[in-house]
């Protein structure tokens, strides 16, 4: 079948795709878009979520047919051109990234909780981000990243 | 694989009944692992994402009427009032991205016996609204709906479309074990709803048998002693050992196995000393409302 996406503001148009296809396999095999990451195929690890009509959900447990007509911004639309945005920049300055595996997913996720909430408190961050794994970091220093993006997205 | 995708609940009906061989998609979040992971290859998915009527509720008669449709972030933000079981339920589901997919009607559909949705919709005596292009709509006591180890009443040609909940007349309580707080399939589950109105006592136990079921003698048990000691009039303090003897019965209630998230006996153990706090918190809720 044929599905038509607007991924990060752009309609994308994709031939031939399966019926039990994923989307996150469209953004990633088809469309060359690996930011969102393919770790667990099951909504366990958070590492593939993007905004689906701007909600953030793993885009590993939406079927492509049901992303047909709808928008999808992935981590690669978060940037303005070369210049990142504010979360990416403080995941970077505060150490939250080391292999970088779980980082595109955590953005997402840390993006959408500071679009609805301007001071998050440390219990609302880590809810927020209860959804995604990191192997790596032991999670402190993403806690200082959101935090970080809040001070500054305060400040604006 | 075909991919059905109705516009409207009449041409989803439709089309279950001419493809039997089509599994219904909802959020996703049970079907898509599924499909990930070569476990299911149906002939068909049928997506009901494009049905609006399946994404509403609105209250009549008393009821919440929920569309199958309605994920559970919605649930929690819009009806922690009149369903505060179902809603409490909804905070412990998986994951924000889980929550904003995954659907009350999609839980039914799977009929897992570690449903989070089912202990609040047993307790509270919803009625499951099964549909088909054929029969119209058929109406299913939710404690009949669960049949077996994920299996249910669903005719092969029928969709939910819908589950009537009654609006809450008194304290809710729903209590989850789990090895963490987030991201957790119970190990065992407990739900009680008081129905001072009727002076009634509702409860839904999950993880703790080969479905989702009341403990219906507890219910009877506890909504009697608290008639012949008069507390339903009085909203005196709950004893500890009636709420202690309210909880045996619960857990008598369970015929839990051993399996790789608890064994049996922490099971019975877990649920009635949930079942124990949860109807004490749910009593003083009611004697402080009083
Ligand atoms: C990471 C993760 C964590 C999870 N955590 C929990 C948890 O904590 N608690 C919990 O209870 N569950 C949990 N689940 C399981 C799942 O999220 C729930 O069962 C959810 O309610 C399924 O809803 P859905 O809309 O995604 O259903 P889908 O996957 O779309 O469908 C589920 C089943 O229901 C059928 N179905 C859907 N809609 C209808 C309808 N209208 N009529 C007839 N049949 C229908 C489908 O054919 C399928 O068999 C988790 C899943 C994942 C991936
Ligand atoms: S790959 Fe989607 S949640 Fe892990
Ligand atoms: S940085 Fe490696 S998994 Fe998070």
């Amino acid at each position: 079948m044929r599905i038509t996406t607007t991924v990060n503001g752009t309609e994308r148009e994709v031939d031939d795709v399966w019926a039990g296809e994923s989307l996150l396999y469209v953004l990633r095999e088809r469309l060359g878009l690996p930011g969102a990451k393919n770790a667990c195929e099951q909504g366990e690890c958070g590492s593939c979520t993007v905004y689906l009509d701007g909600e953030p959900v793993c885009a590993c447990l939406v079927a492509a047919g049901q992303a047909n007509g709808r928008q999808v911004t992935t981590v690669e639309g978060l940037a303005e051109g070369e210049r990142l945005h504010p979360v990416q920049e403080a995941f970077l300055e505060t150490g939250a990234v080391q292999c970088g595996f779980c980082t595109p997913g955590l953005v997402v996720a840390a993006h959408d909780l500071l679009q609805r909430v301007s001071r998050p408190s440390d219990l609302e961050i880590r809810e927020a981000l209860a959804g995604n794994l990191c192997r790596c970091t032991g999670y402190e220093k993403i806690l200082d990243a959101v935090r970080l993006a809040a001070d500054r997205q305060a400040q604006g | 694989m075909d991919f059905l995708q109705p516009a409207s609940w009449q041409e989803a009906l439709e089309l279950r009944a001419a493809r039997p061989d089509a599994v219904p998609l909802a959020g996703g979040t049970d079907v898509m692992v599924e499909l990930n992971f070569d476990r299911r290859r149906p002939g068909a998915l049928l997506d009901l994402g494009r049905v609006p009527e399946l994404r509403t509720w609105r209250t009549e008669d008393g009821c919440v009427r929920l569309g199958a449709g309605v994920p559970y972030a919605r649930v929690i933000d819009e009806l922690g009032k009149q369903l505060p079981g179902l809603a409490m339920a909804a905070r412990t589901v998986g994951s924000p991205q889980i929550r904003i997919r995954g659907t009350v009607g999609g839980n039914l559909g799977s009929s897992s016996p570690a449903g989070d949705a089912h202990p609040p919709l047993l307790a509270a005596g919803a009625v499951v609204q099964a549909a088909s292009a054929a029969r119209g709509i058929r109406e299913i006591p939710v404690a009949e709906f669960f049949t077996g180890v994920k299996r249910n009443a669903l005719a092969p040609d029928e969709l939910i479309g819908a589950v009537r909940v009654p609006v809450a007349t008194g304290p809710q309580q729903f209590s989850k074990i789990g090895t963490r707080n987030a991201m957790v399939i119970a190990v065992s589950a407990f739900a009680c709803a008081l129905h001072p109105d009727r002076r009634a006592v509702g409860t839904g136990i999950g993880s703790v048998a080969p479905t989702p079921r009341r403990a219906a003698d507890a219910e009877a048990f506890l909504a009697g002693e608290l008639e012949s000691a008069g507390l339903w009039e009085s909203r005196g303090e709950l004893p500890e050992t009636l709420a202690r003897a309210f909880a045996v019965r619960v857990a008598a209630a369970a015929s839990p196995i051993d399996d790789v998230r608890g064994t049996a006996a922490y099971r019975l153990h877990s649920l009635s000393v949930m079942a124990r706090r949860a109807v004490t918190w749910a009593w003083n809720d009611l004697r402080e409302a009083a």
